[in-house]
């Protein structure tokens, strides 16, 4: 007896019984499409977190200023100023673990083209900012530690920045935009850069020179730097040693007294990223084994279907052992029943799956991963489900006695 | 030539619970090839265990059965499907045919078992129905059959395989007299034919139309009368 011929008669079986069929199957189609629709979505997750986290830079730590408080109502990182320019000359010069660092100096303002207007980010900084974040230019050139020096008044402009300003039309190179009243001459267009885990746009930005910045922008206090310092570590030397480094540097600098608070904070972007992903991964994991346990619900389902068809068909069973089956034709026949309902369940499943985890991407704008090892596994585990859960109805079919099969009413 | 069937004390006891039962004390008879026999007694006489050993579906507890001269009671599961598949035809009181499945792949069943390729099972499970008077109804399922219509098929099941032997438990228990003689007289043209027939029946008009009929009580053979004189082919 070959096995073409088990899989007909198996399939013959099941569509006598379609509504049942599909119904046993039901289950280990919901539980392999739970499956795959979780570990795509959660793989997907996963995959923007690292991708936001490469894009931010993996050697990045920002450097930040303390925390002002008055009257008990404590500001929040960087509301007080205590970073100077010299303070960031000190880190570029004086710490072999430091490559560069550029100060990051940020606010919200409306920029103008000769049509439109749009409210973005300024970022006031230096031209190592641009190296530290691995970010290249479009077109045009980037700022110059001259344009730094003389506060020329120079933009570059996010994708976001130039789509919202030019639309696809014009080419924004050499054009004037006005930040607040002052104008600026566009020299340059950043890459692409795409969103943060968290969902900021850092397309949505332009920058200008930090002198600019504070001389026209947001004039503050000379000494200090009104905002961040980002830090491109030295990857031979690790971001552990330049955190360590800079705590030091800064503290001395600062006059900060043993066991005294910092009046500084340093950020280890790379660190929060792995961070946030292993939270991901947690909760997709979480997930997918809530959904292997209905695929197991579903190998139940099928269990008790095919004890009940087996009981059923105890007459047919007799027949068939009267005209010659062996014990091992009926066992084949009801596995194969059995495996055929399983994994024709797990490949509808998979497709379902497929088709949920795109719509829920697609509806909430979630990225979404299909892993082929996952897809196989899948399939692979809901044949096992099959022949586990089938293996008993169809042993106990095999053994029947093919008198008393032939007996049953 | 030896005997197609050879029982030689063959003892049958089950345990019904706490009790023991003896099926069959001791039953020796030999069935020859070509031979019509009919096999009588009251329920609990014995005769549908003899039966059931007679198609290799049961196994004696003590005693010979040589079919064919072979040995089968030591012969192990798989081995005896083989026996009922290939030497074996049955033929039973309620039809037993599989319900939704066409009377052209009832017969091929026994073929689809013993591995023969589908173009080959398929027209010799036609000629087979064609035999037994059922050439136009190929394709109907059981329940587009009359009575009748359903044991021939059946028939035409045991049939198909090419057996000896032709096993008939209560053919004809649920069909009226009228149809009853004409399953005979098919059973009649399988033994002209050189099939060799049992059945068991417990009407006596049924058991008339044999040639040989055994009567058994309380698992052993009462009385063996042989109405028709063996084949000539047997004597000579």
């Amino acid at each position: 007896m070959n096995l073409l011929f088990t899989l007909r008669i198996a399939f013959r079986a099941l569509w006598r019984n379609k509504l049942r069929s599909f119904l046993t199957a039901l289950g280990i189609i919901v539980g392999t499409g739970a499956v795959i629709a979780m570990v795509s979505i959660g793989e997907g997750a996963k995959a923007r977190v690292e991708q936001s986290f490469a894009a931010m830079g993996t050697d990045l730590l920002v450097v930040m200023s303390g925390s002002s408080s008055s009257g008990g109502a404590r500001g929040g990182g960087g509301s007080q100023p205590t970073l100077t320019w010299d303070d960031l000359r000190a880190l570029r010069s004086e710490l072999p673990s430091v490559r560069l660092a550029a100060p990051t100096l940020r606010g919200m303002a409306p920029v103008m083209s000769e049509e439109q207007n749009w409210t973005t980010q300024i970022v006031g900084t230096t031209p190592e900012h641009f190296e530290i974040r691995n970010w290249g230019m479009a077109a045009g050139v980037s700022l110059t530690q001259s344009d730094v020096d003389s506060s020329a008044k120079v933009a570059v402009l996010g994708q976001t920045v130039v789509q919202n300003l030019f639309g696809d039309q014009s080419d924004p190179l050499g054009q004037r935009v006005r930040i607040g009243n002052i104008p600026f001459q566009v020299i340059g267009v950043m890459e692409k850069k795409g969103q943060s885990a968290s969902g900021t746009d850092y397309d949505d930005s332009v920058f200008i020179p930090a002198s600019t910045y504070q001389s026209k922008i947001a004039p503050g206090p000379g000494k200090f730097i009104g905002g961040q310092i980002f830090v491109g570590v030295d990857t031979v030397r690790g971001t552990e040693r330049a955190l360590a480094d800079i705590t030091a540097l800064l503290r001395d600098r600062h006059r900060i007294a043993t066991g005294a608070p910092d009046d500084f904070s340093v950020r280890n972007l790379a660190e929060m990223a792995s961070a946030q992903a292993e939270g991901v991964g947690t909760l997709s994991t979480l997930l997918a084994s809530v959904a292997a346990v209905s695929l197991l619900v579903g190998g139940i389902g099928i269990m008790n279907i095919m004890l009940v068809s087996v009981t059923e068909r105890t007459r047919e069973i007799g027949v068939r052992m009267a005209v010659g089956a062996r014990p091992r034709d009926i066992l084949a026949q009801f596995l194969v029943e059995a495996l055929a309902l399983s994994v024709l369940g797990g490949l509808a499943g998979v497709l379902l799956g497929l088709a949920a985890a795109e719509r829920l991407a697609a509806q909430f704008g979630w990225l979404m991963l299909v892993r082929s090892d996952i897809v196989a596994m899948a399939l692979g585990v809901s044949a096992g489900v099959g022949v586990i859960f089938g293996l008993y109805p169809a042993h106990r079919a095999s053994q029947l006695d093919p008198i008393e099969a032939l007996r049953h009413e | 030539m030896p005997a197609l069937i050879e029982l030689e004390n063959l003892t049958r006891t089950y345990a019904a619970g706490d009790v023991t039962v003896q099926a069959l004390r001791g039953v020796t008879l030999s069935i020859e090839v070509g031979e019509f026999v009919a096999i009588m007694g009251t329920s609990g006489s014995g005769k549908s265990t003899l039966m059931n050993t007679l198609g290799c579906l049961d196994r004696p507890t003590r005693g010979c059965y040589r079919l064919d001269g072979r040995e089968v009671s030591g012969l192990s599961q798989d081995e005896l499907a083989g026996l009922r598949n290939r030497s074996l035809g049955f033929v039973f009181q309620s039809f037993n045919l599989l319900s939704r499945t066409s009377a052209l792949e009832n017969v091929e069943l026994p073929l689809l078992y013993a591995g023969v390729p589908a173009a080959e099972r398929r027209a010799r499970a036609q000629a087979v129905l064609v035999r037994v008077g059922l050439g136009e109804r190929l394709h109907h399922h059981p329940s587009q059959l009359s009575g009748g219509q359903q044991q021939r098929v059946a028939i035409a099941r045991a049939l198909v395989g090419e057996p000896r032997l032709i096993l008939a438990d209560e053919p004809t228990g649920n069909l009226d007299s009228q149809t009853s003689l004409e399953m005979m007289a098919l059973f009649r043209e399988l033994v002209q034919g050189g099939i060799t027939v049992v059945l068991v029946t417990h009407e006596a008009d049924i058991a008339a139309e044999a040639d040989r009929v055994i009567v058994m009580r309380d698992g052993s053979v009462l009385s063996d009368t042989q109405h028709q004189p063996l084949p000539a082919r047997q004597a000579a």
